[in-house]
């Protein structure tokens, strides 16, 4: 997995809430068997009008906002379907750090295992963000010292400590549980005793 | 969570899996199941190809193609890249040892539909599957949630998950419900009541006398949607009718191990004095039949109810949200709810698609006709609930009526198949999402309960079903 260190650049203000994953990445783009390529269809129904043609007032179809690393967004993002598809199409189209007052649970998690920061900020900080990021100032996140800084605005960021490692070194998540192979087979005996049928063959 | 004293279902199911905690604090928890489909797998079991690493427990894994597969002509999937997704799932599947139910098997269906067709999900279980409606198998009193697709590769690489224990919230839900008002209802309520981020972090308990005179099949709507109340999870204690429900399908505990099983499932329920992080209460008379008018499942109201006025929201940032929904839903403020006419009726998903749905179905429309400018189609949730309404001769009944019988899948709740609503066309819609686009770019989505869909479907507009003769 790519390593997330720190970041530098303007963000993009989407003020919207709710974002779910189907506005993320739509449907149609599902059926594909890789985890790349998908930038280009993020935000497809908000991007591009009836005929494929780009939507020039949408944030993400104008200079610069075309070129951001970081997403700021309302409430509640990455709500709905647990397709990784979503986090898979933002870091695609550039994206490597979003900032909202909350996200969905399996989307958070979907994040990390691709190497994008989310940041859970205070309503009155989005607000700021938001701003700062309207007026195309440069942000600078840091992950070692869980610092965003714009300006004269400085917000210091939780995250739960397992996963500010696994990002700062990019860690393989199956490889460390495989490490465990001899505790997972002792749990497994001790189960087919106790509970049989979870072993039974149909 | 300590180990003494009162523990709520969630707890127990959580400290029986726990295989051990991780150097880095994180928890390895182990899955019993593991339900695979063809949207959010093969990049999963490309990267064990990569990494040339087995799957653990082929006979813990059960797969099936659903969300992409035609509803009309099986032979041939038309769409090249739905096409090579459902090949792609087959050769995993068979390279790796894993059984699958393919198009042709008539106990192919949604996943969430057959895993407790089969009798897969039991109590006490760890399900996952790469899908947010995982939550559906909760209504057996199994810890069921939804994974990523990295997820999908970690358990089937190790059989386990890497969590933390999520939050405990109850919901009770107590006294008879009122006519016309069923799961479906309850579930529109909730959501309605707590917001879709409301159970973020939590899993959530359904409890209370409403809720245990339910039906297996009913529990199982108001599992499914817990994700659109933000929760991973939903879970309801089991009890004697859930034991009946599993008793002889196929993958059902054996003879042999029947009694233990059940002993072991009667000792999970909640203890009385268990500690919840969060309590909801609510009185079954409080609830209508409920109609979503806006483009998140939190925007819903009565059928009796009006559409709202964004001068309603108590921020602006709700107001902005209720102004955007009424022009993606090209709805305008305090229209009733009943004068909403329709253009498409869709009846099935992993929320509605079971036998009781169709058999409710049938009931409302049986020796009527559905409204002239109506298209209605009814799409079962696998090929073994279409077996069975056929042998019931509901289909000639919804036919009869007008409505299209198909075969089994996901279909237009999500539209990944060719069964979608075109822009503008409005949906009376017995699935779970009603997200701007979600049946089809520009589509409008008004979810609701399989009764009212059907009394929708006669009136061709949202209909109170307790006005219905």
């Amino acid at each position: 997995m790519d390593k997330f260190i720190s970041l530098q650049g303007i963000a993009a203000p989407l003020p919207i809430v709710n974002i779910d994953t189907d506005m993320i990445i739509p449907k149609q783009f599902l059926k594909t068997i890789k985890r790349t390529g998908l930038g280009v269809s993020l935000f497809y129904e908000m991007r591009y009008d009836n005929d494929g043609k780009l939507i020039n007032d949408f944030v993400l179809n104008t200079s610069p906002y075309d070129q951001s690393k970081i997403l700021i967004a309302g409430d509640n993002f990455g709500c709905g379907s647990s397709r990784e598809h979503a986090p898979w199409s933002l870091k695609d189209f550039g994206i490597r750090c979003i900032i909202s007052t909350s996200f969905a649970d399996i989307f958070y998690n979907n994040c990390f295992q691709n190497g994008i920061l989310p940041i859970v900020v205070s309503a009155k900080q989005l607000d700021e963000l938001m701003a700062a990021a309207s007026n195309q100032q440069e942000f600078q996140i840091d992950l070692p010292d869980q610092k965003i800084t714009v300006g004269d605005i400085s917000i210091n960021f939780d995250i739960e400590e397992h996963r500010k490692d696994r990002l700062l070194q990019g860690l393989d998540d199956i490889g460390i549980t495989l490490g465990y192979q001899e505790d997972i087979a002792v749990y497994e005996e001790e189960q087919k005793i106790k509970k049989p049928w979870l072993f039974q063959n149909k | 969570m300590s180990n003494q004293g009162p523990k709520t279902l969630f707890d127990k199911i959580w400290s029986e899996h726990l295989v051990r905690q991780r150097e880095d604090g994180t928890n390895l928890l182990y899955i019993d199941r593991h339900l695979v489909h063809e949207v959010t797998s093969p990049q999963a079991f490309e990267g064990l190809k990569i990494a040339n690493r087995p799957v653990h427990r082929p006979d813990a894994t059960v797969a099936v193609a659903d969300h992409n597969v035609p509803t009309i002509n099986r032979q041939n999937i038309e769409d090249p890249q739905s096409k090579i997704q459902v090949e792609t799932l087959a050769q995993n599947t068979k390279q790796h040892g894993i059984q699958y139910f393919d198009l042709m098997d008539q106990r192919q269906g949604i996943v969430h539909i057959i895993g407790p067709e089969q009798g897969i999900t039991q109590p006490g279980m760890t399900i996952v599957c790469g899908d947010s409606h995982t939550s559906t198998h909760g209504a057996f009193g199994a810890l069921a949630f939804g994974i990523g697709t990295s997820e999908v590769e970690h358990v089937l690489a190790t059989q386990t998950i890497v969590q933390n224990p999520a939050k405990n919230m109850r919901i009770a839900v107590n006294g008879e419900l009122p006519f016309g008002v069923n799961s479906k209802d309850l579930i529109l309520y909730i959501i309605g009541k707590i917001g879709t981020a409301g159970g973020t972090g939590h899993v959530i308990e359904y409890a209370g006398s409403s809720v245990q005179g339910l039906s297996v099949e009913g529990r199982m709507t108001i599992c499914n949607m817990s994700i659109e109340a933000g929760a991973r999870a939903g879970l309801i204690s089991p009890d004697q009718k859930t034991f009946d429900y599993i008793k002889g399908r196929p993958y059902a505990p054996s003879a042999k191990h029947w009694d233990q099983a059940v002993e072991y499932w009667s000792s999970l329920p909640s203890d009385k004095e268990a500690n919840y992080d969060h309590e909801i209460i609510i009185n079954s008379t409080e609830i209508d039949p409920m109609v979503t008018w806006g483009t998140s499942p939190e925007d819903v109201v009565s059928v009796k109810g009006l559409v709202p006025s964004p001068d309603s929201a108590k921020n602006e940032n709700k107001k902005k949200s209720i102004e955007r929904s009424l022009e993606y839903m090209g709805l305008q403020p305090g229209t009733k709810i009943t004068d909403i006419k329709l253009d498409k009726i869709f009846i099935g998903s992993c929320t509605n698609g079971r036998i009781e749905d169709l058999r409710k179905v049938a009931s409302i429309v049986k020796d009527k006709k559905i409204a002239s400018h109506v298209q209605a189609m009814i799409v079962p949730g696998s090929g073994l609930v279409k077996k069975q309404a056929e042998e019931e001769g509901l289909d000639s009944i919804l036919v009869n009526a007008g409505f299209e019988w198909r075969e089994a899948g996901c279909s237009m709740c999500l539209g990944m198949n060719p069964d979608q609503l075109k822009p503008e066309e409005r949906c009376a819609s017995t699935s779970n999402r009603n997200f701007e686009g979600r049946q089809g770019r520009g589509g409008r989505t008004h979810l609701m309960s399989p009764e009212l869909a059907a009394a929708s479907a006669i009136t061709g507009a949202i209909a109170d079903i307790r006005d219905f003769k």
